[in-house]
């Protein structure tokens, strides 16, 4: 009844799941933290704002609400972002950073850091709080495209040069950001690490107004690819046998990662593992087709994100776990459980 | 004419494959195309599908190929691959479908269900591909790709590479004599790269001969399965029997392989300037 005639679980009932799971984590990870608040507390300042306690009001309303939020949507682009690649790559390993992405953006950020003081102090003085985001942002369009165009050089779109060109890129951007390390002090050292450990402690309306934009255009533009992309499964050439214009297809999806985990590392940091595992994971228990897989990966690394959040800011409280450390000691273990349980990737 | 290619030449690089072919194909007509590994047979059929730049000019239904929509031409021209590599667990129904149009992507579609049935993989229908043996995948992508324009209005065009490669000789037969059935019924103009030339000679309306990039020889299977043919093309013997059926069976000798290098050259075949 529940599974389809595959044997897998229904889009239908798997997706009355996720929401139901999202739901329950949403209002675990809004309620949960330094100062606990009861679902009582939530409903009395939704429906009657005067009435309520005003710390209650302020914590939900400053710190939990876009902390939910960002997380959500951080967690949904990576997860879709890997999707996409895996499904243009032909390849159950690809992940966001793959091209180059991640990279660009934590030397941007760890440059801003490491060298808001001397040579970028300009730059701080101007952009103010968002002079980090802002530039992780730039940082990981600007390695887009230049994958991207490294990739683009016969005016075709190869995929394998975009998997090498991002390799070189990763390499380079990684031995710059070491120099920055080396050439840091102890303070801007402490800042960087958790920079790349990832975070949503400071998550508020501001990174929203940054971030989301970007995120939600990724989001929104990602299930018009899902036919093709199964298309892509079957080769690259079978996709324009199919009717399908397959060098838009690609610039479409690299442009929908680049904007999406460019907005997302720009905001939270580095957090990797969603966006390599969640697809794999629904595509497990769903199958391959990204009519399916793109939604639910959307939903399921949201959902997961916030999870490793809520967890990550009561295990040490007060204090708080970087949530890019988190998702790997949840995940890790149970992506490698999963593994020994299947046979076919 | 569905499918008229005139002076087409493919180069990889700096090597010339295919030279300057001229090839035309009429609605309903089973064309195949012969010819010894490497004689540009996959090639002529990638610059028809659209995979490889070619020079000259393919036209579908009178039309240049790079004047079609590609939504379009995919509903008239559909293209079986030599390979097709599934590594992800899409179910036999998803990828039969994908050839399907937009339009027809919910509920049940007569079309799937009765090419899935036609091509004895209707028992599959839930399986995951990279499950399946590699001549059920094969007759998996034949029918995702005949899905695709089972329902098109107009001028249609099957290219179909080694479509029976790895096939047992049940289903190769299978596949052929519904391959030979659309093509009568439903004016399909087909043309198939093959390597099996008994298959060529019991259902193919006319049969073309590539040898070094070039077209040697055109004719019914009478015409070019001759032993003087086949020693000048792939360079081996063999004894051609008239079958009471209608068409020849040709029959290798053991030992008979000797002259590859010695066969002569193609005097039909125009060289490049």
């Amino acid at each position: 009844m529940i599974r389809d005639a595959a044997g897998r679980l229904g889009f239908a009932p798997s997706l009355a799941i996720v929401i139901s799971a999202a739901v329950i984590v949403a209002l675990v990870s809004i309620t949960s933290g330094a100062y606990p608040l009861a679902v009582a507390d939530i409903l009395s300042v939704i429906t009657s704002r005067e009435a309520s306690d005003p710390v209650a009001s302020m914590v939900l309303l400053e710190v939990r609400m876009p902390r939910l939020l960002l997380g959500f949507l951080v967690g949904a682009v990576l997860a879709v972002s890997g999707a996409l690649l895996q499904g243009l790559f032909r390849n159950p390993l690809a992940d966001p950073g793959l091209i180059g992405v991640s990279a660009g953006a934590s030397l941007a950020a760890i440059a801003v850091i490491v060298l808001g003081n001397t040579w970028l102090g300009g730059w701080l003085a101007m952009a103010g709080e968002w002079a980090l985001p802002i530039a992780a942002f730039f940082g990981g369009s600007c390695t887009v495209l230049l994958a991207w165009r490294i990739a683009n050089r016969f005016g075709q779109t190869s995929v394998a040069t975009l998997l090498l060109a991002g390799i070189a890129i990763n390499a380079v951007a990684g031995a710059a950001t070491g120099l920055l390390t080396f050439y840091a002090n102890d303070e801007e050292l402490r800042s960087l690490t958790f920079w790349t450990m990832g975070s949503l402690g400071h998550a508020g309306w501001d990174d929203l107004l940054v971030g989301a934009p970007f995120m939600l255009l990724a989001l929104f533009v990602a299930p018009w690819l899902a036919r093709p992309l199964d298309a892509f499964l079957l080769g690259e050439s079978v996709v324009g046998h199919l009717g399908y214009r397959t060098d838009t297809v690609k610039k479409a999806a690299i442009l929908v990662v680049g904007l999406g985990v460019g907005a997302a590392v720009a905001v939270s940091g580095l957090i990797g593992f969603v966006g390599l595992v969640v697809p794999h994971l629904v595509r497990q228990l769903l199958g391959a087709s990204h009519r399916v897989v793109l939604p639910l990966s959307a939903l399921v690394g949201g959902t997961l994100l916030v999870a490793a959040d809520s967890l990550a800011r009561v295990v040490v409280a007060p204090a708080e776990l970087p949530i890019g450390l988190m998702m790997a000691l949840i995940g890790g273990p149970f992506f490698l459980a999963l593994l020994l349980r299947t046979k076919v990737i | 004419m569905v499918l008229s290619v005139n002076s087409v030449s493919v180069s990889l690089g700096r090597s010339r494959i295919v030279n300057d072919i001229d090839c035309y194909l009429r609605a309903g007509e089973l064309l195949m195309l012969l010819g010894p590994n490497g004689a540009g047979k996959s090639t002529l059929l990638k610059a028809i599908s659209g995979d490889l730049p070619y020079v000259g000019s393919v036209r579908l239904a009178g039309r240049e190929l790079g004047q079609w929509r590609p939504e379009w031409l995919a509903r008239q021209r559909a293209v079986m691959p030599q390979r097709v590599e599934v590594n992800f667990p899409l179910t036999v129904e998803e990828v039969v479908r994908l050839g399907r149009p937009k339009t027809a992507s919910v509920g049940s579609d007569p079309v799937v269900d009765q090419l899935m049935s036609e091509l004895d993989i209707g028992h599959l229908r839930h399986r995951l591909v990279p499950a399946l043996s590699g001549g059920e995948q094969q007759r998996l992508q034949l029918a995702r790709v005949l899905a695709q324009i089972m329902d098109s209005p107009g001028d249609r065009l099957l290219l179909l590479d080694e479509c029976t490669s790895a096939l047992d000789p049940a289903h190769q037969q299978m596949v052929l004599e519904l391959v030979h059935r659309l093509a009568k019924n439903q004016g399909i103009a087909v043309l198939a790269v093959v390597h099996d030339l008994n298959l060529a000679a019991q259902f193919a309306d006319r049969l073309l001969v590539m040898k070094a990039g070039c077209l040697v020889h055109e004719g019914s299977a009478r015409e070019v399965l001759t032993p003087y043919l086949l020693e000048a093309v792939y360079g081996f013997t063999a004894r051609v029997i008239e079958l009471d059926e209608g068409y020849p069976m040709v029959v290798p000798r053991r030992g008979g392989l000797p002259n590859a290098y010695l066969a002569p050259g193609n005097p039909s075949c125009r060289q490049a300037s």
